[in-house]
């Protein structure tokens, strides 16, 4: 199979081009030539070059990696994990919002309730989805899923991979900023387990309003900034081409974050990242939920209630004087 | 310095604006009308335009005494202080960026909270200062906030904000959003015991402010044409590329689309406040309501 490639990817795409192109030659082996031998070469090769420009990738890269097309979503996730998964759409209110997806499903015989953001594969599903960036809609029908976690005593699995929130007219006449406000407070004290997992973009409030948990998961190369790299090279260097260095300076890896101790758990990706091979990623993810799930559930709610509130006073360096 | 500044008496070189002839801080324009008005009539209506009533921002102290009038009050966590964690640096270093703020500003942080007397009723009162980096939210805000909050929670007093921010602070990077969350699970325990929190919305509320504690009040005052929303205009202009409407976003915005629940003048707000504060009933400390 043949992926999107990024920029920085380039060496690693020509040289899968001609381990295809040969074994398209081989396949049809009219001069009765042997390839074998050179595809082989060039596999070995690939996988080193592959490995050389993984290892020294910088933020900005690992960004471009975590909004990569072929980059799996919430709901390739689900599939997988969870069973019987039914979709619940709406806030009651207003509408459904597509940019985020909810719902409810077993997952190794246990009921869970599930939200996530939810990005588009082609154009018009991308529309569809708004990109993956919620309006209040989609929060509130968050805040809907989470009640009843809480009423049903069902572990809440959240998937985070949002740009953001959607700044838009209507998404502000109808309270963007409340439906966020109100999102991370139920969060802060639902009555049952919360994990969290950064799939991919975990892109600022918009990202945080489904993000306050017992235990953060993120992926190796999934990304985490309270404003997006343009964003923030927009307002600091007044220029959006200073991306790259915004990216570095605010540390949005995953790398960076677990030392500065704001993740719980990172998941290695395989090499070239998870859209290449979603299995191995699947088997870490299913281990650690369940240990989670049964670690969570396992102690008094007012326990698990005072752990999560102290993880959140202990955010943020200050000195006292 | 130049020979001229050093030979020029401090008296006599303060008190002039370079080239304009007009004693520095004799005048000044109102942002609203233009008019020109008396230096001293501003200062003396809390930034407030006599003329055209517009509302200028104000720092945290004099937001303090505006609202607590000539009674005095103690500062909560002023002990708390920035520390750049991150080494971060844009086109300045993040360090240089706060001894400028805190060089030019009369508060320490972009948050003073302090404990006071509201005619009547003790509150412990938060008041942003948008001088400073903009009221930004970083570890000192949310640290501040929170130990504010606990007061509250231990008094068993009213909890009130005064905002005034474009957001999350960048140069904390992703501690600064996690700031949103601890505000608002220690804003929860507030709400939990019973507690009025009172959020005032001041000229600008943005961002990471307005999407966590600043939205959650019992009670929403905005300030008149306090801009108040979650995305930057600019960025939604790109974003939808079409001119923004009028008043959009402003506070009468707000209160039209049921956003919040009034809009109440500077120099109204402590009588207002206080009148709301006296018919929220809340349990002061170790007695329980008894219903007649």
């Amino acid at each position: 199979m043949i992926y999107d490639h990024l920029d920085f990817e380039k060496p690693i795409a020509e040289l899968e081009e001609k381990i295809e192109e040969l074994e398209r030659v081989s396949a049809k082996d009219e001069d009765g030539i042997d390839f074998s031998a050179e595809i082989q070469k060039l596999k070995v090769k690939c996988q080193e070059k592959t490995k050389d420009i993984f290892s020294r990738l910088n933020a900005s890269q690992i960004t471009q990696i975590a909004r990569h097309p072929d980059r799996p979503y919430t709901l390739d996730y689900i599939s997988i994990l969870i069973e019987n998964f039914q979709e619940l759409h709406g806030d009651r209110h207003y509408s459904d919002d597509s940019a985020i997806v909810a719902g409810i499903g077993t997952f190794k015989g246990i009921p869970v309730a599930l939200i996530g953001h939810q990005k588009g594969r082609d154009a018009r599903e991308r529309t569809y989805r708004n990109w993956g960036m919620p309006r209040p809609e989609g929060y509130r029908k968050a805040q809907r899923i989470m009640s009843m976690a809480e009423r049903f005593k069902m572990p809440l699995l959240t998937f985070i991979d949002t740009p953001g929130a959607y700044p838009g007219v209507g998404a502000e006449e109808r309270g963007q900023a409340e439906a966020i406000a109100c999102s991370i407070e139920k969060l802060t004290d639902l009555k049952t387990p919360v994990i969290s997992t950064v799939i991919g973009e975990g892109g600022s409030g918009g990202a945080l309003a489904i993000g306050v948990c017992d235990h953060l998961i993120m992926l190796e190369y999934s990304t985490y900034s309270v404003i997006s790299p343009e964003g923030c090279a927009a307002i600091l260097w007044k220029s959006g081409d200073k991306a790259k260095e915004a990216a570095e300076a605010m540390g949005v890896t995953t790398r960076h974050l677990s030392g500065h101790g704001l993740v719980d758990t990172v998941i290695k990706e395989p090499l070239g990242g998870v859209h290449r091979d979603i299995a191995p990623v699947i088997d870490s993810l299913e281990g650690i939920l369940e240990a989670q799930i049964k670690r969570l559930s396992g102690m008094p709610v007012e326990e698990m209630l005072e752990q999560r509130y102290q993880r959140l006073m202990d955010y943020g360096k200050f000195t006292e004087k | 310095m130049n020979w001229l500044d050093r030979i020029i008496p401090p008296k006599i070189k303060g008190g002039r604006d370079s080239g304009s002839g007009v004693p520095k801080g004799l005048w000044r324009k109102c942002n609203g009308c233009q008019a020109v008005l008396y230096a001293e009539e501003l200062v003396s209506s809390f930034e407030v335009c006599p003329k055209c009533d517009h509302h200028h921002r104000i720092g945290g102290q004099r937001r303090l005494k505006s609202f607590f009038g000539a009674t005095s009050y103690e500062l909560i966590g002023e002990e708390v202080r920035p520390l750049d964690a991150l080494k971060f640096r844009d086109l300045k270093k993040y360090k240089d960026r706060l001894n400028e703020a805190i060089r030019k500003c009369d508060s320490s942080e972009a948050l003073l909270v302090a404990q006071g007397t509201l005619i009547d009723q003790a509150v412990v009162v938060a008041a942003f200062d948008f001088s400073f980096m903009g009221g930004s939210m970083g570890a000192v805000v949310g640290e501040r906030f929170v130990r504010g909050v606990d007061r509250a929670i231990e008094e068993r007093i009213p909890f009130i904000c005064f905002s005034a921010s474009g957001g999350a602070r960048m140069q904390e990077a992703l501690f600064s959003l996690m700031q949103l969350s601890k505000t608002v699970a220690a804003l929860k325990r507030l709400k939990d015991e019973a507690i009025p929190y009172i959020s005032v919305l001041t000229d600008p509320t943005m961002g990471g402010v307005s999407a966590s504690f600043a939205m959650l009040g019992d009670v929403i005052i905005a300030e008149p044409k306090a801009l108040v929303g979650f995305a930057g205009q600019r960025v939604i202009e790109q974003t939808v590329r079409e001119k923004l409407p009028e008043g959009f976003q402003r506070a009468e915005f707000l209160l039209e689309h049921g956003s919040i629940d009034m809009i109440v003048a500077r120099s109204e707000l402590p009588a207002s406040i206080h009148r709301m504060l006296s018919s929220l009933y809340f349990e002061p400390r170790s007695q329980t309501r008894v219903f007649a």
